[in-house]
Order: structure tokens, then sequence, then C-alpha cells
């Protein structure tokens, strides 16, 4: 009981991370029906501004993680203006292609200037104590770990529900043309869906760094790619699924690897969420619409 | 329209001067080439990448060698000319530098330092019949095809294989640190850490120890807490974790977290100041690793040479510098024996190297082209690296 207590205090802290990632996939899909595989490197340049932030400014982690979330949703911002808006009304294959060389785009260049070695967070950022609570070992990292993320996510749901800003983005992602004679600037509201989602991806980014304390140019591939089928598990584009995918899939894995064997975690991992797919395609939270006429 | 042209006509400038300079560089070694008072010798090593750290100091060992070398009067006569490149810790690039190097005519090659990157690297020399020396590839099938049992006649390499190392910990476990039972999580992304479990595992139990669980990991892994929580409650006496410092430093400094707090165990690809500044000095301490030499050895040879390394690099000489360091010697040693620079009459006297002194151990190389020398285990110690 208590190792299965403490493999999901683990398989929580993962999922936490993998749920804000996720996010930042299923918004963006909601709103243009972009599956934006640069997601994973902003996360990654998010990782590196906080890193600097600390080292090079000396600040501590929280005013790092704001840092990095307000520099990544610029980056969000500019990514979609210059890449994706010009290709909007074009084939979604189109845009796809695109996201996949501005993913390479961001990683090739943060490797050029910043070389492809790996950097370590150092560890005055963060003392790490831990706790003994009932025979499980709770460190400060998975406390800040899953606090932030849920506090995150909190703001989150507050912005979609309950501003005028969250309004226009429901809007938008049900029907643009209708929201556009509605008078909602959909331009502008499809760049604040990119911010969002970016700044999203710098927290877990520097979650990222905090917790695993190396960081390196292509650190946004792995999780980007497992967030991302998190966001399909839940039904992509829809915002609680995401959050449910993600925990799920953090605790998949760490079952997995906890009870059955750790060589075969991600093929066991991956071989659950075929089937949840081949059961509801539209993932767990989506509903089956129809084609549209 | 007008604007288009103007820029492709900019690209096709651009493209045209890149050809050029890259032919005045050709030129430039076609020159050197003619004068023929040097003799080329090719260093591929990963200068960048996830385990540059290897590759680097691998090659400043190398480099310090072969300066020390010209300063001597040279070999035959002729001054050494080290060309060095950077194979980016990928195979298929370690290939594309050996061809290069191929091309520059060297005499032979040394490195890449990991098993995969030489065995990128092996098509190439072996076809060109140009000796390779592996500083630092342990895996066992990097000297001899174990399809067929074949060496492959132009490989050699300057340290001990996996089996060796997975041996002397399995030994050290039993006999130094008392322990029973043991259980395994390493790479399995490898050759290198796969090899070194199986050998560790057969050594272990043949003398009547335990293995109480075996798990594996995927190079790149940065969450290792689910399968530590398990094994911690298989409590073991002893973790072996074959692997690279970049997935083992995060390893360990979680299983401390955990409160795992048993000896720990692994092979040279442990060996990197990364280790200490990733996982920390309090989360290394009662941890072990086989390794190469050791800079704390009062060997008087060991101690000019790390003397000299501390002057030129200005930092402390790991395995891989010394790795390097011997394996430009030995091969200059070969080429001295061999009465001329020929590929082939150099990959003759390789074989019949006997009693070479190296700084980490007097070796002989064997039929299979493997140096028989010993095995050095270190602890770290508040952070210091400690030779048992």
């Amino acid at each position: 009981m208590q190792e299965f207590l403490q493999q999901m205090v683990n398989g929580l802290s993962l999922g936490a991370i993998y749920a804000l990632i996720a996010l930042g996939y299923t918004m963006v899909y909601g709103i243009i029906m972009l599956i934006n595989f640069a997601h994973g490197d902003i996360l990654m340049v998010g990782a590196y501004i906080g890193f600097f932030s600390v080292v090079v400014l000396g600040t501590n982690i929280f005013v790092a993680m704001a840092i990095a979330m307000i520099a990544c949703a610029v980056l969000g911002v500019v990514i979609e203006k210059v890449a994706y808006r010009p290709l909007r009304n074009s084939t979604r294959i189109a845009a796809l292609i695109t996201a996949i060389g501005v993913s390479f785009f961001l990683e090739y260049t943060t490797i050029f200037f910043l070389t492809p070695n790996q950097r370590v967070y150092p560890a005055e950022a963060f003392p790490v104590t831990n706790y003994d609570v009932m025979g499980i070992t709770l460190s400060s990292k998975d406390i800040f770990v899953f606090i932030s993320a849920v506090v995150l996510m909190v703001i989150l749901q507050y912005i979609i529900k309950r501003t005028k800003t969250g309004k226009a983005m429901r809007a938008v992602s049900l029907d643009k043309e209708a929201a556009m004679l509605m008078g909602i600037s959909v331009d502008k509201t499809i760049s604040i869906t990119f911010a969002i989602g970016s700044a999203l991806a710098a927290a877990a980014g520097v979650m990222i760094g905090v917790y695993y304390n190396s960081i390196n140019p292509l650190m946004g591939i792995i999780p980007g790619l497992k967030a991302f089928v998190a966001a399909v598990l839940g039904g992509i584009g829809i915002i609680p699924g995401a959050m449910v995918g993600g925990f799920l899939m953090g605790i998949l894995e760490t079952l997995v690897s906890g009870y059955g064997s750790s060589l075969y975690r991600d093929a066991v991992a991956f071989g659950v969420l075929i089937i949840i797919l081949l059961i509801k395609p539209t993932g767990l939270f989506g509903k089956n619409t129809g084609e549209k006429v | 329209m007008r604007i288009r042209r103007k820029v492709s006509m900019l690209v096709l400038m651009l493209f045209m001067l890149s050809i050029v300079a890259g032919c005045s560089q050709g030129g430039d070694n076609g020159a050197a080439q003619q004068e023929g008072d040097t003799i080329k010798v090719g260093i591929n090593t990963e200068l960048s990448g996830p385990v540059a750290s290897y590759g680097s100091n691998a090659a400043n060992g190398a480099l310090l060698a072969i300066e020390e070398i010209n300063a001597a009067g040279g070999v035959l006569g002729k001054q050494l000319d080290p060309l060095s490149r950077d194979c980016k810790s990928i195979p298929d690039e370690a290939m594309s530098v050996s061809a290069a190097l191929v091309g520059e005519k060297i005499v032979a090659q040394i490195g890449p330092l990991t098993s995969g990157n030489v065995a990128g690297s092996t098509p190439v020399m072996m076809e060109n019949q140009i000796p390779l020396l592996a500083p630092a590839a342990t895996a066992v099938n990097v000297t001899v095809d174990e399809k067929t049992n074949k060496v492959r006649d132009f490989i050699f390499r300057v340290c001990y294989r996996d089996s060796d190392q997975g041996q002397r910990m399995a030994n050290f476990a039993l006999e130094d640190l008392n322990v029973k039972n043991a259980a395994i999580y390493g790479s399995t992304s490898d050759d290198y850490a796969t090899g070194l479990a199986k050998y560790f595992k057969e050594e272990f139990t043949s003398k009547g120890g335990t293995i109480v669980a075996e798990e594996g990991f995927v190079n790149g892994d940065k969450d290792f807490r689910a399968t530590l929580t398990k094994i911690k409650s298989a409590d073991p006496e002893f973790i072996y974790v074959p692997g690279y410092y970049t997935e083992v430093a995060v390893l360990i400094k979680q299983a401390r977290e955990m409160g795992i707090t048993c000896p720990i165990g692994g092979g040279d690809g442990w060996d990197s100041p990364d280790m200490v500044s990733v996982a920390g000095a309090e989360a290394l301490n009662n941890t072990y690793f086989t390794n190469h030499y050791s800079v704390e050895d009062p060997d008087p040879a060991i101690q000019s040479f790390v003397e000299a390394y501390k002057a030129k690099y200005n930092k402390l000489p790991d395995s891989f510098a010394a790795l390097g360091y011997d394996a430009a010697r030995l091969l200059a040693d070969a080429i001295e024996r061999a009465g001329e620079a020929d590929p082939v009459k150099v990959k003759e006297a390789l074989e019949a190297t006997k009693d070479f002194p190296g700084i980490t151990g007097t070796m002989s190389i064997d039929e299979n082209h493997n140096p028989v020398k010993n095995i050095v285990v270190i602890e770290y110690k508040d952070g210091n690296l400690i030779s048992r």
C-alpha cells in the first residue's frame, strides 16, 4: 500500500508536467485545428530562459518562472504571426509541416548559440527538503511541481470560463465566422491563445529543469510527444481532457514501470492509449459530433 | 518578380562563394601532403553532443601526447600532424568524418570514444585498411564480429572490455563491500550498458550472489522514481547502474532523495565532472565505479602526465584524457616499430605490441586486439575520486 501511494506521488508529479504541456497543445488545436509541433521546443526555450535568469540575473525560481512565461508568451505570439498566420487559409498539412519546421528551427538555433551540451540547473535555485508522510517520501520538488501546476490550471480555467477573453476564445473555437460577425477580433483571440499556451509550456520547462536538474536543446521532444498523446487521450481541443489525459499518462507510465517492467514502460503506456482510442476515437472527453455539413 | 530574381541570384552567389572557399581549403591540405615531412594522424572524437566530455578530453590527451612526441623529435624523424574532427556523438557522423579523414591520407585514426560511434566508423576504416585505435570503446563486439567470431583486422582498443569491467565490479561488490544480493538497473539503449549488466550478473550469480531486481531505462530518460520505488521495496544491498553519466547522475540523485542509501556501482561511463554537478557530492557518497586509471596514483609516469595535462588545459585529466594519451603514444610506438608510416605495416606492429607502458596500465595486445591490463575501482567521497 505504502509503495502504491509512493508510486501515485511519483505519477502525479510527472502527470502534472505532462498536463501543463498538453494544455498548450489542446488550446491551439481547439482554436485553429493545428497540431503545434513546436510546442515542446517552446518548453525548451522556457527552460533555458529560466536557467539564465537564475544563473545570470540571480533571481529566485518563482521570478525565473514568471520571466520565462512572459518571454515564451511573446515567442508564441511571434511564431503564430510569422509562421502560422500566413497559412491560416491553406491546407492543414501545410500548417502542420510549418510547425515541424518551426520546431527544428528552435532546436537548432539553440544548439547553434548554446551548444548541444547539457546544462545543470544550479542546486541553490531550489533547495530540496524531504518530508516523510506516513512512510511516503515527499520532496519539496514534488510539492512545488504539483502545486504550481494546479494553480496554473485553476487560473487557466478562470480565464476561459469567467473572462471576456475566455468567452471570445470559446466562441472562436466553436465557429470562427460567426464569432467574427459578432465583432470578436479573431486574430487577437488566436494570439492570446498562443500566448497562454506558450506560457504554460515555459512553466513546464522550468519545472522540468528544477525537477531533473539538467536541460539540453533537445529536451522538449519527448515530453512534447508524450503530452501530445495525453492531449489526444483526453480528447484534443477539450481543456479538461488535456488535464486528465496528462495525469493519466503520468500515472500509467509510473505504474507500468513500478509494477510491470520498466523495460516495457513506453510500449504498455502507448498500448493502453491505442486501446482507449479504439474504443473511444474522440478521446475520453470527446463528443461524437459528426461532420458539420 | 524582380525581387525574387535578386534573391535567387544572391543565393546562387553565396553558394558559389562557399564552393570557392571549400576549394581553397582543400588546396592547402594538398600542399601540405606533397611536402611529405609529416605523418598525418586522424582524431575523430565527440567534441559536441551528449558525450562531448569524453570526446574532447580524449582529443586533448591525444594532442598532448602528440605535442610531447613532436617535441622529442617526432616519429621516424618526421613530425606527427594531428587532424582533429568532431563526430558530434552520432554514429553516422563518425562514419562521414572517417571518410573525410581517409581522404586526407591519414596513417591511422584515434577515436571515436563510445562503442556505438566506433561501430559507425568501423566499415570505412576496414574498407580502406587503415587502423582505428578506440580509446574507450568497451563493448566486446568492437574488435570481434560476434556473428562470425572473426577479429576486425584494423580495429584496436586501448581500454579493457565490458566483460572485464562487469566481472570486476561483481567481485568488488561481493568481496570488498560484502553484499549478498544486488539489483541491476541499467541503460538498455546501447551495447555498452547491456554488456556490463550481462557480465556483472553472470559473475555475481556464479559466485553465490542473488539478483533481486533487474530493470532498465532508455537513454534520454529523466524520471527514474517509479522503478526506483520498486527497487527500494526489493531492498537490495547493492545496485548496479551501468550507463552514461547523463542519466546516471539524475538517477542517483533521485535514488538518494527517495532514501535509497545502499552502495551503488557502475562502469567507466560514469566518469565525468558532470556527475558531481548534477547529482551533488552528498548523493554520490557510497558509490563506486570501475575505471581505467586514477589521478591519485603515485606512479611517477602518471603524475608527470597529470602535471603536463593540468599545465596545458588547466583541469585534471579524466580517464578519457589518459586513454586518448595512451592511444596516441601506442600509435607512435607502433609507427616507430613498423619502420614506415604505412597503415598496413602499422596495423601489424600494433598486433605485435608487448608490455607497452601506458598511463592506464602496462598493456599487451592479445589476438582479439584487446589490451591485457588491470582495472581500478574508484569511490566518490564528498565529490572527490578516491581509488580503492
